[in-house]
């Protein structure tokens, strides 16, 4: 609870498992701020919107060149019948319009080009940065937070979400301004034109502008309700393919089939609903715009006739309308790209705007290292209150230097795994202080701190590369040699050099796969190559055979002589030979002494002692 | 591959040289062979799954008809209105009315049939999508094992949700060019009856730009299939630093991590530029295209306007169609690469779709209600790979009510017999039986029955505890639930929760201990109530308390059942009635563990060595023991 929860950014510890933002509040908000983001592009959104402007100047340039055309055919018509010399005036006349119609479709055509071009390079700039972000973001982020969120739901975010988020800045922002320039631009012209018949073609504006924001308004729910569900569906397929085995062991087909219909299907509905309302809105959309064209050609037939206006000015008029038509279609895809960026975005930045628990103080200055001494001093720690975990540790406190080996042992829940957590600053005690050679852990930086505290992991993660790059994961600089003496330690050695590709097997699917106890090895090996000070043995021989065990302790021997070691274990051969054993129970520090010592007297540990070895005394037997 | 150092730290120095760090997975993730926009194979396959929507689509295609030609006939009202009405100067008012109730009347049908079709093409793209993902998902759960255990889950979520969204992203905004493309048909026929010399050089222009589209293509193809792969390693080495993050932040990877996938977004980033400059190229080019057939219409127009050889309003009519014409070339065009990857995603969705399901109930598979309980291999050889069996000539019979361990070094074949039993895999040769019949004449469901299995990672899904207890047997009532976790100690810690047996679990359950969840799955396996259990017994050992309650728990799980357990513990291997003993597939001894003890064979051997279990056991200490034993006798 070191946290002030003053800040603005919600810590990540606090978020809730579903991260749902409040819809009502969040959408205006994140399209600002998406529109912000495109707008640090000063240079690409300045060009862009320039060329925005002239294609849409030379846009409103056609219709005008091609009612002028009309009307000079028109007049030909009369004219040449009078005079037979104007008819090389006529065609001279029409070819020049028809060269600068040429030349304004040109025009328009390079300048939505770069238009285009300009928009979706800051979409893929925005995408780019928030990608890196989000990368970020989730490396610092606790491991509290990444126990309660669902993998498939940060792949989700990670990917759809910013393609999401980077379709809308890709076409919709300087589209919407075109549309604007467009709109506004033609709408003056129409006007100087001819007042009348001016606003009755542009009558179909307003309704449009209303219609289509109701729409995505309706859009962006079914959006949200999409997306959530469909994270739900990952979530079920992605547990059923990962489990495969327990499927098949209970032919649950036919549930797991229910199960994925029940989720799908509430996709699908709300699907269908999201297709329903934005069909209704496209349609209804062109339908207002054909009936103002029906009015406009009604209104401006009338006035023609009454001579009002000329045919020409009546075809410019049409002209116009049907350079709308485009557009008009076009609100309605981005009225739906609308709603899925605000959606996407509010995921991602939820995400984004989490403020990790536990982070580098400002002062934080490196570790500085001598000996290595680690001291937990009076050490109190609760998982903060609205984290449903009930571990807590009190009052511990002990010294790990070279040559002094602490084991800590204990059932399970009494807090072990705590304690190597809280050295490699997972998460922050909550009193008494962590020291290591004199400095309290909080007010070193993070990267120094676990440069010089190496934990062993129970079940570690193997990557998809060799086994060269999965051993020297932690210490990408190691030499060959290093990295065959830290697997030879580990006892692994022997068994990668079997391989056919010896380290530079792969792991994984393509590659081989490691049991258990090999993993196990692989994660020693790891710890121990980069020249850390401090290593914590977190159960980390669980999985590997008593034998095998004894090997590596042996090869260790020489490896733990200038470091402090720390073993967490339940299996008491592990530790025994341990310099100070703690006893751990509900949290507290309730034996403590040499193997010897605890052994002395009736103890818990004597009695754990005793249950484990009527099992290898029988086995002895 | 490797490149070192001499160093062993961070070189500090100028040249630093490069690490031995990757993100992400190294080879492609599209190995399928990409870059066809059209794909015959693909769309017969759609076409097929869209069959059942046969009267829907019917109805579609009419009202994309209907649409169409009420679309046509737009700029043809406008044209007969100007030329019937407007152009005469016989003011002709009555004629004006007639013909803006016409236009009224088709724009009214206009709307209903463009509304019926969106709708319509909306829901069955959706239905369609939908109905693939779960043809895809439901093939996945009868595939055999072996294709399952070859594939990562990712590479098959990236199938059921990227591809089925590319194609959606296809559909949505392509499959409203089919009325595009019909529209584009009737624009040619209505421009050349209008005027056959006008029409005929108005689309004298349209050939060019298939000439210049034959220079665009093979070009955009190669920075869009760049563009393609750029993403898939991006997000690859993003679910890397998803999956793997607590390595990642322990080992402090996280600066080098992020180096590298900077270098990975930023060639993404240059790859979407490029495809991005390919696809815009084409606007100017559509538009130059637009301008000069329209430029043709107003002098070639013109001039016949003048001859008198055709009226005024049909030189409208041909500006108004010249316009409509290049919008759906240019949004077609464009569309390209939505195409491209749509075909690309069609292609490796009926891949998943015709994996081969080896392991099939026959027609005439019986549904045994009850079985004895027995189980029996006859000379069974099996593997995985050809030429490489696993199981070589395997025979052994268990007795109904028998605990049989198995044991043995790894790779000896003990979780490929316990497979067996389940009909996972088929057997080359030899067969199994269960209750007295071959497990190929029986159906899967019946062995699902009678077979329960407990694995050695005990998988729970994020759903409640009770759904995940009544698992295997959905008519479970929830006190044959509380009865079961009573059975094998879970009751007390599942009380402890707070939400109790309602307690939602995360992610492979991991707000619990290993023990905690397999109690669980022993539980599960309880409630499914089986004749046969088959145990892979966890060997990550669980602390001493939990193993008392797990053995006791499995004392309660194993009575009045047969059970064939690959087992580590101790106690259970001592417990068993009968231990057979496999090394590199075949069965070197078999009995129980004072028997075995008596032979004093491999399993004396070894027990005497005092491994915790067999399967760590180095292979060549294997070799030393089996010599040592031949060279006694």
């Amino acid at each position: 609870m070191t946290n002030t929860r003053a800040s603005v950014q919600p810590v990540d510890i606090e978020a809730d498992a579903n991260y749902r933002i409040d819809v009502s509040k969040a959408d205006t908000a994140v399209l600002y701020r998406i529109t912000k983001m495109a707008f640090r592009y000063k240079t690409r959104m300045t060009v862009g919107i320039c060329a925005t402007i002239i294609a849409a100047a030379f846009q409103l340039c056609i219709p005008q060149y091609l009612g002028q055309a009309v009307d000079q055919a028109r007049g030909l018509l009369t004219e040449v019948a009078v005079e037979g010399g104007m008819r090389q005036l006529a065609e001279e006349a029409l070819l020049s319009t028809g060269l600068l119609l040429l030349a304004a479709a040109v025009g328009r055509g390079l300048f939505t080009m770069i238009q285009n071009y300009q928009g979706e390079a800051v979409g893929q700039l925005i995408g780019y940065r928030l990608r890196l972000d989000y990368y970020r973001k989730l490396q610092q982020l606790s491991f509290s937070w990444h126990d309660r969120v669902h993998s498939g739901d940060l792949m989700t975010r990670g990917i759809l979400d910013i393609e999401g988020l980077r379709h809308w800045v890709d076409t919709g922002i300087l589209r919407m301004i075109l549309l604007t320039f467009l709109i506004g631009g033609g709408a003056v012209i129409l006007i100087l034109n001819d007042l009348e018949l001016g606003l009755t073609a542009l009558s179909f504006v307003p309704i449009v502008a209303l219609r289509s924001s109701i729409a995505r308004l309706k859009l962006r729910d079914a959006w949200m309700a999409l997306q959530d569900q469909m994270s739900h569906l990952t979530k079920v397929m992605e547990e059923n393919l990962g489990g495969i085995r327990v499927v098949r062991a209970f032919a649950a087909q036919t549930y797991e089939m229910s199960r994925f219909d029940k989720s799908s299907g509430k996709a699908l509905a709300i699907a269908i609903r999201r297709v329903r309302l934005f069909v209704h809105s496209t349609t209804q959309m062109s339908f207002v715009y054909f009936l103002a064209m029906v009015a406009t050609l009604w209104v401006g037939g009338e006035k023609v006739l009454a001579g009002a206006v000329t045919l020409g000015q009546l075809t410019e008029t049409l002209t116009f309308m049907l350079i709308l038509r485009m557009p008009v279609r076009q609100i309605g895809w981005m009225i739906n790209s609308i709603a899925r960026a605000s959606t996407c975005g509010g995921r991602l930045f939820n995400v984004l705007d989490l403020r990790p628990s536990v982070a580098n103080a400002p002062s934080a200055k490196p570790l500085e290292t001598r000996d290595g001494v680690v001291r937990f001093e009076n050490v109190d720690f609760r998982y903060p209150t609205w984290v449903d975990d009930e571990r807590t540790l009190s009052n511990i406190t002990f010294e790990a230097r070279p040559g002094k080996m602490i084991g800590i042992v204990g059932p399970p829940g009494a807090g072990k795994t705590t304690i190597a957590q809280l050295l490699g600053r997972y998460y922050d005690v909550s009193d008494g202080r962590i020291t290591i050679d004199g400095q309290d852990i909080r007010e070193i930086t993070l990267g120094s701190l676990r440069d010089v505290v190496s934990i062993v992991q129970q079940e570690p993660f193997l990557f998809t590369a060799s086994l060269n790059h999965n051993v020297a994961y932690g210490a990408p600089w190691a030499a060959r040699p290093d990295i065959e003496h830290s697997a030879q330690t580990a006892q692994l050695h022997n068994y990668i050099q079997e391989l056919p590709e010896s380290y530079d097997t792969l792991v994984g699917e393509r590659g081989v796969s490691l049991s258990g106890g090999q993993r196990q090895r692989l994660s020693i090996a790891r710890a121990i190559l980069p020249d850390a000070k401090v290593i914590v043995f977190d159960d980390s021989t669980a999985s590997v055979d008593a034998a095998t065990e004894r090997q590596i302790r042996k090869a260790l021997d020489e490896f733990v002589a200038d470091r402090s070691v720390i073993i967490v274990a339940h299996r008491l051969t592990s530790l025994m030979h341990a310099d100070e054993i703690l006893f751990l129970e509900g949290g507290k520090i309730v034996e403590r002494g040499s193997h010897e010592q605890l052994m002395a007297t009736d103890t818990r540990y004597r009695q754990l002692y005793e249950l484990q070895s009527r099992a290898s005394s029988e086995n002895v037997a | 591959m490797s490149i070192q150092s001499a160093d062993n730290s961070q070189p500090s120095g100028k040249r630093r040289p490069i690490p031995l760090a990757v993100v992400g997975s190294q080879t492609s993730q599209d190995e399928v062979i990409f870059g066809r926009a059209f794909d015959k194979w693909v769309i017969t396959r759609f076409l097929c799954h869209l069959a059942p929507y046969k009267l829907r689509i019917s109805i579609g295609v009419f009202a994309v008809l209907v649409y169409t030609l009420t679309q046509l006939s737009i700029p043809l009202i406008v044209r007969a209105t100007i030329d019937n009405s407007l152009v005469n100067s016989i003011s002709n008012r009555e004629m004006l009315h007639n013909f803006i109730s016409l236009f009224f009347a088709i724009v009214v049908v206009n709307y209903i049939a463009n509304h019926f079709m969106e709708t319509i093409v909306g829901r069955t793209a959706q239905d369609l999508l939908f109905n693939l993902r779960r043809a895809m998902y439901s093939h996945l759960q009868h595939v055999s094992l072996s294709f399952m255990d070859k594939t990562e889950v990712g590479r098959l979520m990236s199938r059921l949700q990227g591809d089925v969204y590319a194609l959606q992203e296809f559909l949505e905004s392509s499959i409203f060019a089919v009325g595009d493309i019909v529209l584009l048909i009737g624009i040619v026929f209505v421009l050349l009856w209008l005027d056959p010399t006008l029409g005929a050089l108005t689309l004298s222009v349209v050939p060019i730009l298939f000439l210049m589209r034959i220079i665009w293509l093979p070009l955009a193809r190669r920075a869009f299939l760049a563009a393609r792969e750029a993403s898939s390693a991006t997000n690859g080495a993003l679910a890397e630093n998803v999956h793997g993050i607590r390595a990642i932040q322990e080992l402090v990877r996280e600066n080098i991590n992020f180096e590298l996938f900077e270098k990975k977004a930023k060639t993404n980033l240059l790859a979407h530029l490029r495809a991005s400059k390919f696809s815009n190229i084409i606007i100017p080019m559509v538009d130059t295209l637009t301008g000069g057939a329209m430029a043709i219409v107003i002098v070639v127009g013109g001039a016949m306007v003048l001859d008198k050889s055709i009226n005024i309003g049909v030189m409208v009519a041909f500006l108004f169609y010249v316009q409509r014409f290049f919008d759906p070339i240019r949004s077609l065009t464009l569309q390209y690469s939505t195409m491209q990857r749509a075909m690309a995603s069609g292609q490796r969705i009926f891949e998943v779709t015709d994996v081969n399901v080896d392991v099939k109930d026959q027609i005439d598979a019986e549904d045994p209600k009850e079985i004895d309980g027995s189980i029996a291999f006859r000379n069974v050889t099996f593997g995985y790979e050809e030429n490489h069996p696993i199981l070589k000539n395997i025979s052994f019979n268990v007795r109904p009510g028998e605990t049989v361990a198995l044991v043995g070094p790894t790779g000896s074949g003990k979780t490929s017999t316990t497979s067996l039993v389940h009909r996972f895999y088929d057997t080359w040769e030899g067969e199994v039986l269960v209750g007295g019949s071959n497990v190929r004449n029986v159906t899967q469901a019946s062995l699902g029955r009678h077979i329960a299995m407990v694995l050695q990672e005990p998988f729970l899904f994020s759903v409640s505890i009770e759904e995940n207890i009544r698992y295997a047997k959905t008519d479970a009532t929830f006190e044959d639930i509380v009865t079961a976790a009573k059975a094998v100690g879970a009751h007390n810690f599942i009380m402890r929760l707070e939400d109790g047996y309602g307690t939602q679990l995360d992610q492979r359950g991991i707000n619990l201990s290993f023990g905690q969840r397999q109690l669980i799955s022993f539980a599960r396996a309880l409630v499914a109530d089986a004749k046969i259990l088959v145990l892979d017994e966890a060997t990550a050992s669980v602390d001493s308390y939990t193993e008392l309650e797990i053995q006791r728990a499995l004392a309660r799980l194993l009575k009045g059942r047969t059970a064939l357990v690959i087992a580590h513990r101790l106690a259970t291997i001592r417990g068993a009635d009968r231990i057979i003993v496999l090394q590199d597939g075949h069965i070197i001894e078999q009995d129980d563990h004072n028997g075995l003890m008596a032979k004093d064979g491999l399993y004396a051997q070894l027990y005497r060595m005092n491994y915790a279990s067999f399967d760590d056991i180095p292979k060549d200490e294997i070799q030393r023991v089996l010599k040592s034993k031949n060279a006694n006798t």
